[in-house]
């Protein structure tokens, strides 16, 4: 035979050899395995609560909206408009028409204090005043339950996540605002996305009960197309008569998720690394248990005129494979666990409630598995070259 | 004596196998610590609230306003020694990540209502004596690299100056520190009278208001009062303790206690797998040399003792390294930047840990020393 054939002939049955003595080491290869998919599944569970946040986000935006806020102001909540500049904005160049002219919606956007359902204590519920054209400008809004309200009434619309989230917004019920009783009488969506932690009712409505005058907060509009921003935003930024910062909705989102993201993803990238470095021991220890256990065999083997490195790579492919299978263990629990499930937190940036589902992603599984492989790798390393290394005469007199 | 040369000696046999195990260990305590911090972080400090206060703010939400004369109308209920305003500033300083409590509030009430609030005598002086005069918490002043006198420039996104300008310059007069490890060191105080009349708009109107009460027992109903006082009027209120208040307020972040302790218990479960597995290998390893021990006169509970003893030892010596790890990764700093104004282990977590740390070592070495000791000499000889 040729010597890579002998080479790899000799990688096979080490391997095979190694494999078939697992059992006989059941309880420490069983507990590498529990450990790395432990790790696994913190990792990725974690992980998919930042992405989750980050698919709301990207759900919501679209890439020919935009938002306008006064500038200096970065959350809607902070921002104001007066009526005036809500029309100079939607006279701009650029803006997409439907019959009644721009498609621009002024909004409102304030926060009440609805309890929340797991914890029964108040939270920020962002109550959103909305004019008609809003719905022009999110695409993807339906209505799912009841109906819209009617425009100039005091009636309210509750997204999905909202419903979910707090308690008393099943349609028929009612919501106090300004020392009134506003009726639930729809349940909308928005295809994901945060529009669905919020409330909606008529902008004209809600200015009065909240002495707000002619002002808005916010102006949503929708472009002829995603390359017609540069021309809205240079007419909106030269124009004297206002003081404004218009931005792409996919920026002005991510800047809204940007702390609680990087604030997630901070947390559970440190826990994993944490968690990582206390799984690599405990693979270490298993996969040194494995070599010392089977010194002998392995002296003799190499007595026989077996190479080292054969008996290096069919270490490091045990430890790989109990990683492997620890990996996937850890992810498809994750996924199982994690994957979907919701949640509500607050974002402190607009200071009022996102719900949002966990969401592993293909990405992310692949990523817990990769992390796995890492720790089997480091894991199985150190004892495979300890095992070579091996003086074959004293690991033979050894018992 | 010879059993902890016993103890020590029997670590030393596998020296990789014991280290790995200690390092394992001490992962998970310095991960138990550090997920501790991350908690205490989160709480919003509502071990040290005080129990004499109530927060009273707008019964819609807290975004919106109350009218400045609400004070004195507080302070006549009955119950209330003294209340004090305060209202949110939100600016931004340098960069929107940089982000911390900065509220107008009247000076010599605020620092009454706030106690733990510790100000030297000049530094007090010195504010009551500058209208533009701030103060700031040790912990936000060590972050941004503040000394007294400096000027510091603050962006509004809501309060803007009268002619519409943004940029609001403050003088630092004075650096507070907590009285309490948990006290809130990173806010930014300045003087209501200065922002009132320098603000564009809503003169006269402000966030939130801190009272104290002279019987906390009678919190709810001095709270009721205060609420019946205000009832359907243009701005009606809600009180509640502030305990309450910062917890409706962490329990809005979710339930990151609940989350961190799921993480922590897996931590845990597998770290235990991992120590209580290689205690016992080591243990079915030294059958031999146990039942030797035991023929030439040691008794069962000796031997018992002895693996126990080799169990505390490993998780002893994992955890205590751990935890101090944990304490000095706290101590450089929390992984936001500061986002995280109460960030340290709490004192009730480290003994926590250390009842842990014995527990862990209970329980790894309770199976293999119970073998140990029903180990029979002639059965484990003849092997």
């Amino acid at each position: 035979m040729a010597g890579p054939l002998i080479w790899l002939s000799q990688i096979a049955s080490v391997t095979t050899f190694n494999i078939r003595t697992l059992p006989q080491r059941l309880g420490s290869s069983v507990t590498a395995v529990f450990g790395i998919a432990g790790v696994v599944a913190v990792m990725v569970g974690v992980l998919s609560i930042a992405q989750g946040i980050l698919q709301t986000m990207d759900n919501s935006a679209s890439a020919d909206n935009v938002v306008v806020l006064r500038s200096g102001s970065n959350t809607e909540m902070m921002s104001i408009m007066r009526g005036e500049d809500v029309r100079i904005i939607a006279e701009a160049p650029g803006l997409a028409c439907n019959e009644s002219g721009a498609i621009a919606s002024p909004e409102l956007f304030v926060i009440i204090s609805l309890l929340k359902r797991n914890t029964g204590t108040d939270a920020n519920v962002p109550l959103r005043g909305v004019s008609r054209n809003a719905l022009d400008v999110r695409d993807n809004f339906q209505i799912i339950e009841g109906r819209m309200f009617d425009w100039g009434l005091n009636e309210v619309i509750v997204g999905v996540g909202a419903l979910i989230e707090f308690q008393g917004l099943e349609v028929g019920s009612t919501i106090t605002v300004a020392q009134e009783e506003w009726p639930v009488v729809g349940i909308f969506e928005t295809g994901g996305g945060l529009a669905e932690t919020e409330i909606w009712v008529d902008a004209s409505v809600l200015q009065p009960a909240y002495r707000r005058g002619n002002s808005y907060q916010a102006v949503y509009a929708k472009l002829e197309s995603p390359d017609a921003y540069q021309e809205f935003k240079d007419a909106l930024t030269s124009d004297p008569r206002l003081n404004v910062k218009p931005m792409r909705e996919s920026e002005y989102y991510e800047s809204q998720s940007a702390m609680l993201y990087k604030l997630v993803t901070g947390l559970g990238t440190l826990i994993a690394v944490i968690m990582g470095l206390g799984a690599i021991f405990g693979a270490l220890n298993t996969m040194y248990t494995a070599v010392s256990s089977r010194a002998r065999e392995i002296a003799t083997l190499r007595a026989l005129g077996f190479h080292s490195s054969p008996v290096v790579i069919s270490v490091l492919i045990e430890s790989l494979l109990l990683a492997l299978i620890g990996g996937v263990i850890g992810a498809t629990a994750a996924w199982w666990v994690f994957d979907g499930f919701r949640a509500a937190t607050l974002n402190f940036t607009s200071f009022s409630q996102v719900a949002f589902a966990f969401d592993v992603s293909s990405s992310l599984l692949v990523r817990g598995v990769i992390f796995a492989m890492v720790i089997g790798l480091i894991g199985g390393l150190f004892p495979a070259l300890r095992a070579a290394r091996q003086p074959i005469a004293s690991a033979l007199r050894e018992f | 004596m010879k059993y902890l040369y016993l103890v020590w000696s029997n670590l030393k046999r596998k020296k990789m196998r014991s280290i790995l195990t200690i390092l394992s260990i001490m992962i998970a305590f310095m991960l138990f610590g550090y997920l501790g911090a991350i908690r205490q972080g989160f709480s919003q400090g509502i071990d040290v609230a005080g129990v004499d206060r109530l927060i009273v703010r707008h019964k819609v939400s807290i975004i919106q306003l109350l009218p400045e004369a609400y004070e004195s109308r507080i302070e006549q209920i009955d119950g209330v020694i003294d209340a004090s305003h305060q209202t949110w500033f939100g600016g931004i300083y340098q960069k929107p990540s940089n982000f911390f409590a900065q509220m107008p509030v009247k000076p010599r009430e605020y620092l009454v209502m706030f106690p733990e609030f510790l100000l030297s005598d000049e530094e007090r002086q010195a504010w009551f004596n500058t209208r533009s005069g701030a103060i700031a918490g040790r912990g936000i002043a060590d972050r941004f690299d503040w000394k007294v006198g400096d000027r510091i420039p603050i962006n509004a996104t809501i309060w803007t100056r009268k002619g519409g300008e943004r940029t609001w310059e403050f003088d630092l007069v004075g650096i507070y520190d907590g009285a309490e490890k948990g006290t809130d060191t990173s806010q930014f105080l300045f003087r209501y009278d200065f922002f009132d009349e320098s603000r564009q708009f809503a003169q006269g109107q402000v966030g939130w208001y801190t009272v104290r009460i002279s019987d906390p027992d009678r919190a709810a109903e001095t709270a009721a009062l205060i609420d019946a006082e205000f009832a359907n009027s243009p701005y009606e209120t809600k009180a509640e303790p502030e305990g309450a208040f910062l917890q409706g307020f962490a329990n809005q972040i979710g339930d990151i206690g609940f989350i961190m302790m799921s993480i922590a218990a897996a931590v845990f479960f597998t770290i235990l797998l991992v120590a209580g597995n290689t205690m016992a290998y080591a243990v079915r390893e030294r059958t031999n040399e146990l039942a030797v021990l035991k023929a030439i006169g040691f008794t069962d509970r000796a031997v018992l003792g002895l693996v126990l003893g080799e169990s505390l030892a490993l998780t002893g010596l994992g955890g205590a390294i751990g935890l101090f790890l944990a304490w000095m990764l706290v101590s450089a700093g929390d992984p936001t930047g500061g986002s995280l104004p109460m960030f340290y282990i709490p004192v009730k977590d480290l003994v926590i840990g250390v009842v842990l740390i014995g527990l862990m070592a209970l329980v790894a070495g309770i199976l293999p020393a119970l073998q140990a000791k029903r180990l029979r000499i002639a059965d484990a000889l003849r092997r």
